[in-house]
């Protein structure tokens, strides 16, 4: 979201929120004044409430919070899962390797050998990334869960109706459309699956 | 007062990394005799059948942290109570520390550490090289 729109959306919400006070504060007016109570102002104030709190239920529903709760978020989550995974397994390849130099290594014997020693110990001693970025992508994961249970209990607040506003819709065009970033391993279509897609479509 | 290499050592730690990072880091410093727990209760478990020269525990980790791991061995009244512990952590607030402290650890790594970093650790805790 820009800082402009972030902005512009801000003032909408204060200026309705004043609105609201203003009606309301109307009304108990009204009420205290009986004089001044009739029947028809009494209907015109509510049917301005009314559309004040239809207006902000639609605008929250644009959000999409209820995507936001479904999608976005375990989305999110699963991608910083995979992050953790693939760092892993990359370390563990890592440290194989270094294991097999420090045999072969020890095989040499002697100064080179010792100096190789030092060099794959500080290898070993750099994969502890893997340790500290899976502890803050951990924590970036519970924050979200965080803001998704929230999200969960606005939804409640609103109704699923109003969560979920209108279709929302790919925008993107061109190559930009088929830009989507690596897929999750569950879904990721393998080497072989492409090699095999490739073939049938060469056949044709 | 020179260190024994021949003691058995365990490290507990969740991430696998950190487990075979610090145990060829061990080896390194001579340290063959290397037992490993992923959690606070699998490690209760091996400190209670077999006896350890050291304890090396990370602090985030379920379900038993590290630093409740060290409040039970310190509260045993086995022979294991007054076992060198060493926690290796990333948590490097000082109310985890002081924390760590009052439940009476003997030294303290905050991650990512070098060799030479646990090598003086151990030294602190176990006597010189």
């Amino acid at each position: 979201m820009s800082e402009n729109l972030a902005v512009k959306q801000a003032e909408e919400g204060t200026s309705k929120r004043d609105k609201l006070v203003k009606i309301i504060g109307s009304m108990l007016d009204k009420v205290e004044k009986a004089g001044s109570l009739t029947r028809e102002s009494i209907f015109q104030e509510l049917k301005d409430l009314k559309k004040v709190i239809e207006d902000s239920r639609r605008e929250i529903g644009i959000a999409r919070p209820g995507d936001i709760r479904t999608k976005d978020i375990p989305t999110a989550t699963d991608e910083l899962d995979a992050v953790v995974e693939a760092t892993a397994q990359a370390t563990a390849t890592i440290m194989d390797a270094c294991d097999a130099i420090q045999t072969a290594a020890g095989e040499i014997g002697g100064d080179q050998a010792n100096r190789i020693n030092d060099e794959i110990m500080k290898i070993f001693e750099a994969c502890s990334f893997q340790d500290i970025t899976g502890q803050r992508i951990t924590k970036v994961v519970k924050t979200l869960k965080n803001i998704e249970e929230r999200v969960g209990h606005l939804i409640s607040l609103l109704g699923d109706k109003a969560a979920n506003a209108g279709e929302e819709e790919d925008k993107r065009v061109g190559d930009a459309k088929l830009l989507n970033g690596p897929q999750l391993p569950p879904k990721a279509v393998s080497q072989d699956e492409i090699d095999k897609l490739l073939a049938e479509l060469d056949g044709q | 007062m020179s260190v024994n290499k021949n003691i058995n050592i365990l490290i507990v730690d969740d991430y696998t990394t950190m487990l075979r990072i610090i145990k060829n880091l061990l080896k390194q410093l001579g340290f063959n005799n290397v037992d490993e727990a992923t959690d606070g209760t699998a490690a209760l478990e091996k400190i209670k059948a077999k006896e350890y020269g050291l304890v090396i525990s990370d602090w985030n980790m379920e379900p038993m942290t590290g630093l409740e791991l060290l409040k039970q061995v310190r509260a045993s009244e086995a022979a294991f109570k007054n076992v060198p512990f060493i926690m290796v952590t990333a948590e490097s607030k000082t109310e985890n520390v002081v924390a760590a402290k009052q439940a009476g650890v003997n030294n303290y790594i905050v991650k990512p550490f070098n060799a030479e970093t646990l090598k003086t650790k151990i030294a602190s805790v176990l006597g010189e090289f």
